[in-house]
């Protein structure tokens, strides 16, 4: 029996991975704009990925998250551009084609930077609990912005709010990922190339979380998330770990920030306002606070559902004659849907199972009123049980 | 030393608008324990209703004062009218959700007044008549003009009637009793429903206040101008310690007071490095440095880390 399951579970891995590997070449057909989509849904995965570490898993509300993105943007905006060059003289000698530094510097310096950040940040918020704790990572989000915007002046560093434009794009052994290359006898556009890109490191990164989940660190965190007092009589190190936490996430927004910036080719402060960060902690719990399915479907629902009311709501704004907007119909929608969502299901849209059981195991042939069932129940699955009945606390 | 003054008073007009706007918060706050993030998109409702009667009035000669007077009554009561029903439709519902829930509906509310605004009123600026005598008084080298001296009473009389509320009638002691303990206050014959819709109504009235005043002291209303006073006030309110009302109070006209003297100073301060461009950072600075050093807020208490 245990044999059919594990065989039906590859199976469907399988047909998901091809699914996967498809998937843009379809919908190529329909367009490369809907390809875009994608890539712009799977970047918000990855953010919410490293949110859901933060926020799900060490219970620390970050309103601030898109700081982090920006740390990482900027890190690629500047090493991989003419910008510093324009500005810098003594650069300008040395890199006379301005600095193209290559991804694989970049993309790790990145990471770090902006995990510096984020350990940076949660040092002084460490006695910080639940709001007092939101609206100091949101007040960092916002400086990190205000300083992005004003940067241009009396040295011109960040450019602004005009922003920083001709970032380099990543290319892998001399194969740039912003041209149109042919493999296979398929074209792959730099949409498509990116998708992969941004796929493996989606998979990459749900690796990283199932198992940080299932280790010592992710039981910690949500011991922590749960009574940070009985966490630190248990032994935990409650500074450092929240510190982890905090580091960690933040060297996942670092990640997507260079990926966003070599995808779009520029970016401004204006990318990286409060709203993004709000958009972020949506995705995360709409989603299923703490659960990784639940995390990516929110982030996907979310990131595509105003990309792809852009489409729908054309015909609409001709029926109302033009008097709601394309923008405002998706806005209004939007909107209605996460409140719509919230009220339906207040804990997700998949939260993690309610009854100790992370996946549904197929062994035991217990009725759920066997009595048996909480002596079977393991240690760490039961930490879990504790985990989602005390999110309905009061605490963050 | 003109310079001085004129901060200040500017200042404690910004103060004051924030003050009021972080009581709605830190009321809310005190009873459910949510961050009602739709509260700065209230001050936005009562700012373009009272924009839409205002000009509504304009044919028929009217003094100013009566003028506004009107204006804010309309406002006041949009907005009750809307912050209980936000509070019905997307709170009430979730009163026993995990925590992260109503925060969720919280900001969809917030969006979703935004566009019914954008929808209504449409997306461009306004500008909101000037309708009271706009000679400025001189103090000292310094200026101020009756709006903003309207401003500084209506506070200061809405402040002290709130405090006689909270602490001397029945509904105050309600109100006090629920955000102590919701059942404990039930079985003493309060009712925790009406005590929270009645919450939001005030918070609402007092929005709406601030956001007339705001858009008479400022001179033009859109949809998005209830973001920065809001997540100021909200600022404020954590500053002085949330679900306390004399911290909210303190807490508004001190970030007010920082931030116009934190903008008038800084350019000399830094030598022209930093120019006033950075205003909207010193809150954040002084919040999170005033944070560090105490956790509680300003006028919070100190409570234990789990009950």
């Amino acid at each position: 029996m245990t044999e059919t399951i594990r065989r039906n579970k590859l199976a469907a891995f399988l047909a998901a991975a091809v699914l996967l590997c498809i998937l843009p070449f379809i919908v190529q057909m329909a367009g490369n704009a809907w390809v875009r989509i994608i890539d712009i849904a799977l970047l918000y995965v990855l953010l919410a990925l490293g949110l859901n570490i933060v926020v799900g898993y060490a219970g620390l509300l970050d309103l601030g998250y898109v700081a982090f993105y920006a740390v990482g943007a900027y890190m690629l905006g500047l090493l991989a551009s003419s910008q510093l060059a324009d500005t810098f003289p003594g650069i300008a000698a040395a890199f006379p084609d301005g600095l193209h530094t290559p991804w694989w510097i970049v993309i790790p310096l990145g990471a770090i930077c902006a995990g510096a950040a984020g350990v940076l940040l949660g040092a002084p918020t460490l006695k910080l609990r639940g709001d007092y704790l939101a609206i100091v990572t949101l007040g960092f989000g916002e400086i990190v912005r205000v300083f992005l915007n004003n940067l241009d002046a009396p040295v011109n560093i960040t450019n602004g709010p005009k922003g920083i434009t001709g970032i380099d794009e990543i290319s892998i052994f001399g194969v740039s990922l912003g041209r149109t290359q042919h493999f296979f006898g398929l074209d792959w556009p730099k949409v498509t190339n990116y998708y992969f890109l941004f796929l493996v490191l989606v998979i990459f990164a749900v690796l990283i979380c199932y198992r940080l989940e299932r280790s010592r660190i992710g039981r910690a965190w949500m011991a922590i998330r749960e009574d940070e007092v009985a966490a630190k009589a248990m032994g935990i190190n409650t500074r450092n770990l929240k510190l982890l936490a905090f580091g960690m996430g933040a060297t996942f927004g670092g990640v997507s920030g260079t990926m966003f910036a070599s995808f779009q080719g520029f970016i401004s402060p204006e990318s990286f306002a409060l709203n993004e960060s709000i958009m972020i902690v949506a995705m995360v719990v709409l989603g299923g606070i703490g659960h990784l399915p639940g995390v990516i479907v929110g982030a996907l629902l979310l990131a595509a559902l105003p990309e792809v009311l852009r489409y729908v709501a054309g015909p609409l704004q001709n029926m109302t004659d033009g008097r709601l907007d394309a923008s405002i119909l998706r806005q209004l929608f939007v909107a209605l849907a996460m409140i719509g969502i919230m009220l339906a299901r207040p804990r997700g849209l998949w939260p993690s199972p309610e009854h100790g059981k992370l996946a549904p195991t197929p062994a035991p042939a217990l009725t759920p009123d066997d009595p048996g069932v909480p002596q079977r129940v393991t240690p760490q699955t039961s930490t879990v049980t504790n985990v989602v009945r005390g999110t309905g606390s009061k605490h963050v | 030393m003109d310079t001085f003054i004129q901060q200040i008073i500017n200042g404690l007009v910004l103060g004051s608008v924030y003050a009021l706007v972080a009581l709605g918060y830190t009321m809310v706050y005190g009873i459910i324990n949510l961050i009602n993030f739709a509260h700065g998109d209230v001050l936005m409702v009562g700012a373009l209703t009272s924009w839409t009667v205002v000009t509504a009035l304009a044919g028929f000669g009217m003094p100013g004062w009566l003028m506004l007077l009107i204006s804010l009554i309309a406002a006041i009561v949009v907005c009750s009218v809307v912050n209980y029903l936000i509070e019905k439709i997307a709170y009430r519902p979730l009163r026993n959700a995990p925590r992260l829930a109503p925060l969720i509906t919280a900001i969809g509310m917030s969006l979703l007044l935004q566009t019914l605004a954008m929808i209504i009123w449409k997306p461009n600026y306004k500008s909101f008549p000037i309708l009271l005598p706009s000679e400025p008084f001189h103090i000292g080298g310094a200026v101020i003009n009756t709006v903003q001296i309207l401003i500084l009473v209506a506070t200061a009389v809405t402040l002290t009637g709130l405090t006689y509320l909270v602490n001397r009638t029945k509904l105050g002691r309600a109100m006090r009793a629920t955000a102590e303990n919701p059942r404990v206050a039930a079985l003493m014959g309060v009712r925790p429903d009406t005590v929270i819709s009645a919450t939001f109504v005030i918070g609402a009235a007092l929005a709406a206040l601030a956001g007339v005043m705001y858009a008479a002291n400022y001179g033009s209303v859109q949809h998005t101008m209830g973001f920065l006073p809001g997540l100021k006030a909200f600022t404020a309110a954590v500053f002085g310690g949330i679900g306390n009302l004399a911290g909210a109070m303190v807490g508004g006209v001190l970030l007010g007071l920082i931030e116009s003297l934190g903008a008038g100073y800084i350019g000399a301060l830094t030598g022209g490095v930093l120019g006033s461009n950075y205003q909207d950072i010193f809150a954040f600075i002084v919040l999170i440095v005033v944070l560090t050093l105490r956790p509680q807020g300003l006028l919070g208490e100190r409570v234990a880390d789990r009950a």
